[in-house]
């Protein structure tokens, strides 16, 4: 009972306190705008390089903007409670750690989620694509599962926090990687090859891959391989990030290193 | 001479705090590696004549990047930092102080300019044979101040927005795109192209393509450069009516 409480309340609580952009003057500019941009800005240069179709474009950022709420809420649940000194009194608390760094994942996913899908109807309004009716459901738990396994990602990036003072730099390359190599703008095929191959081990690729295939109208179990694809890959992220969490955090504990970053 | 050696001076020791920022030095250039190496794989693969063209214009990004986010709230950091009330009460004007800040971080986009030039020479075999290199030179010179001037007016222009960065990083999308970095002004529809007019960076980077394949580059300079004057002379004007207003109202140090 205690440990659903930490997952769901305190998952919540530490969401609200942690993630400073939730205040609308930081989250309107950064996360209902900026994505759009982005999706124009590719949309634009692919009509000026002539090589996909808008909506290759608008699926693939919309999506791929997942990696800015996701990546950087997650980082921000070790660095934000370092900056605000508290980092070491959440950490000599009894409560299991499982229920504790997990349960600040879920908000994060559902946020990620929102800007995502806020980002694919507002873009695809602005440049007039098409999406079946009946692919929206599988789109949406695609998106889900892209926030999901960001967030993995972003659990990853927390725990380097214990080493790195500067988390934003981190985050901003982890975006700029995933931007380049998870066929988000360029597909898979003109990447060159050690990308493309490399891209298979990254969070979106799969994902991004499968909500094209739905939006051009197959079905869910048309592309149920590449979700699971996905979800297995967050999955690794999500468990790479605990346990080098729960490395570091006992590597600070003999160290005395907690506040060193 | 003094507000010379001023601006000078204030430039230099930015310039030099600025390098020695990872957010400021590292990411600022590899934020704009990212959006040139993805952008140079599009035209790769659609249009590969067109890669000078791309990498010309992912140049200049990575000036505009320097700038827009970090210049955004560049007053608000000093406010911070809680040197802004020292800043006004010192017998320089403000904008004397202000102007070499964001000036010093449009300059480290040079860094970005020539990381994303050799970027793009060594991994995608993009030459660049410069026509006129000193109007090359020239053009450089004078996109990256009047970049450094708009940074300006967004520092002061911002300072009663309490997360000016955001609104600052709001504006990084939109001018890659409508200054015709990486896409050109005419793909857009006709009401965009008075905005591009009004914006400094599409006559500095009409005036670098220029110089770099021999055109014309003079009559981009001067616009880029009048606009530059007219960002500067709005910039302190506004100065003037913000610090008025901070000092009726005791606001200064409120964040």
């Amino acid at each position: 009972m205690t440990s659903a409480r930490v997952f769901l309340i305190g998952g919540v609580m530490s969401f609200r306190a942690l993630f400073n952009w939730l205040s609308p003057w930081i989250y309107v500019p950064t996360m209902l705008v900026s994505p759009v941009f982005q999706i124009l800005l590719f949309a634009y240069i692919g009509r000026a390089a002539r090589v996909q179709s808008d909506k290759f474009y608008v699926i693939g950022n919309a999506l791929q903007y997942t990696a800015i709420p996701c990546v950087f809420a997650m980082s921000h649940t070790i660095a934000g409670e370092r900056f605000q000194q508290t980092l070491g009194y959440i950490l000599v608390t009894p409560a299991r750690r499982i229920p504790l760094f997990v349960g600040r994942s879920l908000p994060v996913v559902v946020n990620g989620a929102l800007t995502s899908a806020f980002a694919l109807a507002l873009g695809g309004a602005i440049l007039g694509i098409h999406v079946p009716v009946s692919a929206l459901a599988p789109l949406a738990l695609t998106i889900v599962l892209c926030a999901a396994s960001c967030t993995g990602l972003g659990l990853l990036s927390a725990a380097i926090g214990f080493l790195v003072r500067e988390t934003a730099t981190l985050n901003n390359i982890v975006f700029g990687v995933l931007l380049i190599f998870c066929g988000v703008n360029v597909s898979l095929d003109d990447l060159p090859g050690w990308m493309s191959t490399l891209a298979q081990g990254l969070p979106l690729t799969h994902g991004i891959e499968a909500a094209r295939k739905l939006a051009d109208g197959a079905s869910l179990s048309y592309v149920a391989g590449l979700i699971g694809a996905e979800a297995l890959v967050g999955l690794l992220y999500g468990l790479a990030g605990y346990a080098l969490l729960r490395a570091l955090e006992l590597q600070s504990r003999v160290h005395a290193t907690l506040e060193r970053a | 001479m003094k507000s010379a050696r001023l601006l000078v001076i204030g430039w230099f020791f930015q310039l030099k705090m600025l390098s020695r920022s990872s957010f400021n030095g590292i990411l600022g250039i590899l934020y704009p590696l990212f959006f040139a190496t993805v952008a140079f794989l599009m035209y790769r693969a659609g249009s590969p004549n067109a890669l000078l063209y791309a990498s010309l214009g992912a140049s200049v990004m990575g000036v505009w990047s320097a700038v827009s986010t970090s210049a955004g709230s560049a007053m608000q950091r000093e406010r911070w930092q809680g040197t802004l009330e020292l800043l006004v009460s010192a017998p320089a004007h403000f904008s004397l102080v202000m102007l070499p800040v964001t000036v010093a971080m449009s300059t480290i986009g040079l860094y970005s300019m020539a990381a994303t030039l050799l970027w793009g020479w060594l991994l995608f075999g993009i030459d660049l044979h410069v026509a006129h290199p000193l109007l090359f030179c020239v053009s450089i010179v004078v996109t990256v101040v009047s970049i450094g001037v708009t940074g300006f007016l967004m520092a002061v222009a911002f300072v009663r927005y309490r997360t000016a960065w955001a609104l600052g990083n709001l504006f990084e999308y939109p001018v890659w795109l409508v200054a015709g970095f990486l896409v050109p002004i005419s793909l857009f529809p006709g009401w965009v192209r008075p905005i591009s007019w009004l914006l400094a960076p599409t006559w500095g980077m009409n005036a670098i393509r220029e110089s770099a394949l021999g055109g014309t580059p003079l009559p981009d300079v001067g616009l880029c450069a009048a606009i530059g004057v007219g960002c500067l002379v709005l910039g302190i004007a506004v100065t003037g009516t913000v610090l008025r207003s901070a000092r009726a109202r005791a606001t200064l140090a409120l964040t």
